[in-house]
């Protein structure tokens, strides 16, 4: 089985590995790159906790090989914030409680980053359908809608 | 979970892909979107020597009508179907479809082709393909051939598709005028397979049903056509008599198994009602409604 040579673009730096065929773009993410805020949850393409951007599609990365990632962009939860100042979303979750024990909370935010990245004026239960692939099981989403809601707020 | 080892491929074009999956035969399997081939992998329910992944092949992702059919290429994702100006206009029945697989971020790599060629009975397009009367196209060494979707499912998780062959196209007839479809899923939460579904396509003409189309997911060993109940349907009034017998039809046909979602009784029941529903939205599309 012979290894690959992959070159990715996380979080807007070049990065390249060798990898197996078999190797998980959500443990090249966090044992290679040592990006440790992606999470492993479910493993079997429920939860969404393991939710990073591919070419700024929201995936779950328990579900792409990292050798399908060669050559193209990979966001974690760790490239949201810039230059010190979080991302709209990540103050969202702040200001309004969005989170409780914390473990769905990557995931969450970056597939409502992606979200809102293409719907700045969002209805309610347009929110709740896009963040329908990304399981809480602490806060009932109330207070997740209400920072999507609040990042909306902000980024208009 | 770590999936079994296996060599990756990444051919940049179709004929280097077809020549692969000739060289490989029964030992490789398509990568496309992977959300259900990765998953099976995981849990060892296969375990391939080789994936040839046809994701980097350039020109398969394509949403048009041409030569009186719909196409769609192999790559087009779960999510570009369910956003498509086209099919949102044309094409309800199909982002009734899209819209309940899963979940969103699956239908961002899930594929409507893979969807078919998994061969899944409780995989959703099948049932509604086989409403509208779809084909799908297999590129393999020798060329092209057409498969009628009603041909396509041989067995569970079983196709007519040859393992050197790709489904590079499916091609769903272009509705004519006054006809309507509709795909009603019962799941016990979202990205959950079906528990019953059912898909209804009506073609009407002067007050009555000309041609009919039913389809059923996750009720047996395959998709089911349900065809007594599409023969029933030509040629009645679109009313809801007509439809509460032609449920019944329907749900004669399947044999669904016991399983956590519910028992055998309530799933034909099951069948029956959503075949109904189905209809009563198809016959109200068809309608301009």
């Amino acid at each position: 089985m012979a290894k690959h040579a992959i070159q990715v673009t996380v979080n807007g730096a070049a990065r390249g590995a060798e990898v197996e065929s078999r190797l998980l773009l959500v443990h090249l993410l966090r044992e290679e790159f040592r990006l440790t805020g992606t999470h492993i949850g479910c493993d079997t393409t429920h939860c969404g906790a393991c939710t990073v951007l591919l070419d700024g599609v929201p995936v779950k990365s328990c579900t792409v090989l990292a050798v399908q990632a060669d050559g193209r962009s990979v966001m974690t939860v760790e490239g949201l914030e810039k230059d010190g100042n979080l991302d709209p979303i990540q103050d969202g979750f702040m200001q309004e409680h969005g989170l409780q024990c914390g473990f769905c909370t990557p995931g969450m935010m970056m597939t409502a980053h992606a979200f809102l990245a293409g719907n700045k004026n969002p209805e309610e239960d347009e929110i709740r359908r896009a963040i329908s692939g990304n399981l809480c099981r602490c806060t009932g989403y109330v207070n997740i809608v209400k920072a999507v809601q609040h990042a909306a707020g902000k980024l208009q | 979970m770590i999936p079994p080892s296996f060599d990756y491929h990444a051919p940049k074009t179709l004929p280097e892909a077809l020549e692969l999956l000739g060289r490989f035969g029964g030992e490789a399997k398509i990568l496309s979107g992977g959300q259900s081939l990765l998953p099976l992998l995981k849990l060892r329910f296969a375990e391939p020597a080789h994936l040839v992944d046809i994701g980097r092949i350039p020109g398969l992702d394509y949403i048009k009508e041409e030569g009186g059919f719909l196409r769609i290429g192999a790559l087009v994702r779960e999510a570009g179907l369910e956003t498509s100006p086209l099919v949102r206009s044309k094409y309800p029945i199909l982002v009734d479809t899209a819209s309940v697989i899963a979940d969103p971020l699956v239908r961002n790599l899930a594929t409507v082709a893979g969807n078919l060629a998994h061969g899944d009975p409780a995989n959703d397009h099948p049932a509604t393909m086989l409403a509208l009367g779809a084909e799908v196209v297999a590129t393999g060494p020798k060329g092209t051939r057409t498969i009628p979707v009603a041909q396509l499912f041989t067995g569970i998780f079983t196709t007519a598709l040859a393992p050197a062959e790709v489904l590079t196209e499916i091609r769903i007839p272009i509705p004519p005028l006054g006809s309507g479809g509709a795909y009603v899923k019962l799941e016990r939460k979202v990205g959950d397979f079906a528990t019953a579904g059912a898909a209804a396509y009506l073609v009407l003409q002067g007050g009555v049903i000309a041609r009919a189309g039913v389809g059923l997911t996750n009720l047996g060993p395959t998709p089911i056509k349900a065809v007594d109940a599409e023969k029933y349907l030509a040629g009645k009034k679109p009313d809801e008599a007509t439809f509460a017998e032609a449920g019944r039809l329907a749900a004669a046909a399947t044999i669904p198994g016991a399983d956590r979602r519910g028992s055998v009784e309530y799933k034909k029941e099951m069948a029956r009602v959503l075949t109904t529903r189905a209809l009563r939205i198809a016959a109200r599309r068809a309608g301009g409604k």
